[in-house]
């Protein structure tokens, strides 16, 4: 059971080794606390929209079930939207028209088409848990590099006149400035994979499986 | 008519969906490997764009608005682009079947193409009237078009390089895109302004 909430952390993280959710990953990865925000939204739409999904799948007619997971996402994915226009002004107007597009981020669909229309109510709840944690810490880890080298500081929370920001000394009178422009996005998000893709090929390479099957 | 030509060269150039935006990446990087497809996307992303834009905008300012009701606008927005999408399939393999076999493959994609439901609440934001809504949703489909061919020209290219084995395939197509983004920078608002004087 606890495997259903630990594979959407590393092994099948949906960003980073799935490249799925891809536009909001780079379009609120400008500030730290955007993206913490934006990973909360997804958690508790991908949570509510695939415990509903699980528990009405046997009701949902399986021709209409692409619809009928859609309009069960954009239903909480409103609630989410209200909610932070209500609570917090600040994440409302920097995520922007990034909140009305977790209906189409392929994750949340994802997650119903493959594991919430198939699965009981406990692991389909896991496994929007795991999903959207290993979304957020991706969304995170994207965003710490962009901040810090972009802008050479780092937003933990802003609401009203509480803010929460460390400025790094040195980086933030020079900053990477071409990190904070949509183009350093991408740079980011390229270089981040690309090193995925090292460790993975490190790890898989010839010579270290030969050598554990002499241990053995 | 002046608004019109900077509001098809602000989504075209400036503000580009792939690459300002980030909306419609996926497909992006999806299809940008072959000509035909990134043409034959580009195409059919055009066409659901320029309808979805019109009809919404018929949708939010003949119902939702008047009703008082605008709050429902990303529910109702994504099942109007998701019926549109089967709606046109049908009517193209009906009456144009040499087009459905250029375009059919694509089209089921396009729902979760979020540049689709950007337009549709960008027009909605920024206030834009009928005519104004066709224009935004026909260029930011343009501009999709270009960045998809030009990307598709960059990674043709670039499958006859050397590429470092960790950044073969999506990797290097990203950091591409970075350094197009890059490019693309050179246009901004304040040159559209000057070239195009409001009276």
């Amino acid at each position: 059971m606890i495997k259903e909430l630990t594979k959407g952390i590393f092994r099948e993280n949906p960003v980073l080794m799935l490249l799925l959710g891809l536009c909001p990953t780079l379009g609120v990865s400008g500030k730290f606390f955007n993206a913490i925000g934006m990973g909360l939204g997804v958690i508790f739409v991908l949570v509510c929209s695939n415990a509903v999904i699980s528990l009405m799948k046997k009701i949902i007619p399986n021709q209409v079930r692409i619809p009928g997971y859609i309009v069960i996402i954009a239903t909480f994915v409103t609630i989410v939207e209200l909610m932070l226009r209500a609570f917090s002004p600040v994440l409302y107007s920097g995520l922007g028209i990034f909140i009305p597009l977790i209906v189409v981020n392929c994750i949340v669909l994802g997650r119903a088409e493959a594991f919430a229309g198939k699965n009981r109510l406990l692991p389909s709840v896991l496994d929007g848990l795991g999903m959207g944690i290993g979304f957020t810490l991706s969304l995170m880890l994207i965003a710490f590099i962009r901040e810090i080298l972009g802008a050479g500081t780092l937003t933990l929370w802003e609401s009203g006149s509480t803010v929460y920001r460390f400025v790094i000394p040195g980086l933030s009178e020079a900053p990477v400035s071409v990190l904070a422009t949509p183009a350093g996005a991408l740079f980011v998000v390229g270089f981040v994979i690309a090193g995925i893709n090292a460790v993975k090929q490190y790890r898989s390479r010839p010579g270290k499986d030969a050598r554990k099957g002499a241990s053995v | 008519m002046m608004n019109l030509v900077v509001i098809f060269f602000s989504f075209v150039l400036v503000n580009n969906f792939i690459l300002s935006k980030f909306m419609g990446l996926c497909p992006f990087i999806g299809v940008s490997r072959n000509r035909e497809s990134a043409v034959g996307m580009g195409f059919a992303v055009i066409f659901v764009m320029s309808i979805t834009s019109v009809l919404t905008w018929v949708i939010y300012h003949g119902i939702l608005a008047p009703l008082g009701i605008e709050f429902l606008k990303t529910i109702v927005f994504i099942l109007v682009i998701a019926s549109l999408v089967q709606l046109v399939e049908l009517v193209i393999r009906k009456f144009s079947p040499a087009l459905y076999k250029a375009l059919g493959i694509y089209l089921p994609l396009i729902t979760t193409n979020c540049a689709v439901l950007g337009i549709a609440i960008i027009a909605v934001d920024e206030n834009y009237g009928a005519l104004e809504s066709l224009v935004a949703g026909m260029s930011g489909g343009i501009g999709f078009l270009m960045v998809l061919i030009i990307m598709s020209f960059l990674r043709e290219k670039l499958s006859l390089e050397k590429v470092p084995e960790p950044f073969k395939g999506v990797p290097v197509a990203f950091v591409t895109a970075g350094a197009m983004a890059l490019a693309f920078m050179a246009f901004s608002s304040s040159m559209i302004a000057n070239l195009f004087p409001a009276e």
